[in-house]
């Protein structure tokens, strides 16, 4: 029998911080760490998000009561398979540049009848309120896992979200003067034992958006981009990011844009 | 109601390697909200899984076991295209019975 127990993380944590002074001991934990993450794929709780998903895609929802099977991704209506991978990009029904979420709450609006205000309640799930959104994400990223990451910025609209986003990144403000860059711009920085991707790097930008969404264990839910990018803003105390906001979308476009060229492998799972 | 488990399950020289994931709070019980009320205990008590009428694991779980568990076992015997059945009850009394075929 295998099962994970919660405290599994902390001992692993817990060994590694004994002595965590040295860069030699730094580097073991680093690499405890990536050994806990190796263990914890086999079972990656993911999936559960992923089934479900898959069938609140497929099922007739809303006002109108239809499914979301003919939610043009980019590729098409009812296609899928990769468009995730291409995604944020211009939509000209929409005349704006969305990244998936957008797209999805504007799908659940057109097509299903719901109002933004409902498609877009929930966007993060705890515990028994669970977010169908996340659901869903995880469901249509998980049809995009080795896909190659090819997002465009041919349209002027793209780009302008990849300038507006660059700059997003290495913005610097709010009361503790913080940006991205303050943590993402230097390779083998940590927060506590974590490392953080050096997003300035092309294999840093890469290893860090392939990676999203992911089944955080120490929430025990699944988290989406949008998640990492709201949690980010909130570390940096900053003003609370708005969910399919165009500022969202813009730091989405810069990050995915960033990482063409790598496989796609999410969802993950996270510690 | 809960979600249905995600079932795994491929035959090799004879062993049948069975893997699956569980949805459930696995609540301890030892957890406050943030109102400083406990929050109740929600846990799986009992895991079995039947391969043809037979049992061929039993378990005993407890509140240390992690959220959305997941859980691996090996057994000897089974066929491709059998049928392996798993259930898991609860401390409130909720069940669920998911079965998957042998690959």
């Amino acid at each position: 029998m295998k099962a994970l127990p919660q405290w599994v993380a902390g001992i692993v944590i817990g060994i590694a911080s004994a002595g965590a002074a040295g860069t030699a001991l730094a580097q073991s934990a680093a690499e405890e760490i990536a050994k806990y993450r190796l263990q914890l794929q086999a079972g990656n709780p993911a999936e559960l998000w992923e089934a479900r998903g898959e069938d609140l895609w497929k099922q007739k929802r809303g006002p109108k009561n239809v499914s979301l099977e003919q939610c043009d991704l980019g590729k098409g209506p009812g296609v899928v398979q990769g468009a995730y991978a291409e995604l944020p990009r211009q939509f000209a029904d929409a005349d704006r540049v969305m990244d998936f979420e957008t797209r999805l709450v504007h799908c659940m609006v057109t097509l299903q009848g719901f109002t933004f205000a409902q498609a877009a309640a929930r966007p993060f799930g705890s515990g028994t309120n669970r977010s169908d959104i996340e659901a869903l994400t995880a469901w249509i990223t998980s049809e995009s896992r080795g896909v190659i990451m090819n997002v465009a910025t041919t349209h002027p609209r793209e780009q302008e979200a990849y300038r507006l986003g660059e700059k997003m990144f290495y913005f610097r403000g709010g009361p503790h003067d913080f940006g991205c860059v303050t943590c993402h711009s230097e390779s083998g920085k940590r927060i506590r034992l974590q490392d953080l991707p050096n997003l300035t790097d092309r294999a840093g930008a890469q290893l860090g958006y392939t990676t999203w969404p992911a089944y955080r264990v120490s929430q025990g839910e699944l988290r989406t981009f949008q998640w990492r990018l709201y949690d980010c803003f909130r570390q940096q105390r900053f003003p609370e990011m708005k969910f399919t906001s165009d500022g969202s979308i813009a730091l989405t476009m810069f990050l995915a844009r960033n990482a063409n060229g790598a496989a796609f492998n999410a969802p993950a799972i996270k510690r | 109601m809960a979600d249905p488990m995600r079932i795994r399950a491929a035959s090799k020289d004879g062993v049948v390697n069975v893997k699956v994931l569980m949805s459930h709070e696995m609540e301890t019980g030892q957890r406050k909200d943030a109102a400083g009320k406990v929050v109740p205990a929600h846990f799986i008590q009992s895991v079995s899984a039947t391969w043809q009428g037979k049992v061929v694991l039993t378990a005993q779980w407890g509140p240390a076991v992690s959220k959305n568990p997941f859980l691996e076992f090996n057994f000897k015997g089974g066929q491709k295209g059998d049928k392996i059945q798993l259930t898991w009850t609860d401390n409130k009394g909720d069940k669920r019975t998911d079965e998957a075929a042998i690959n």
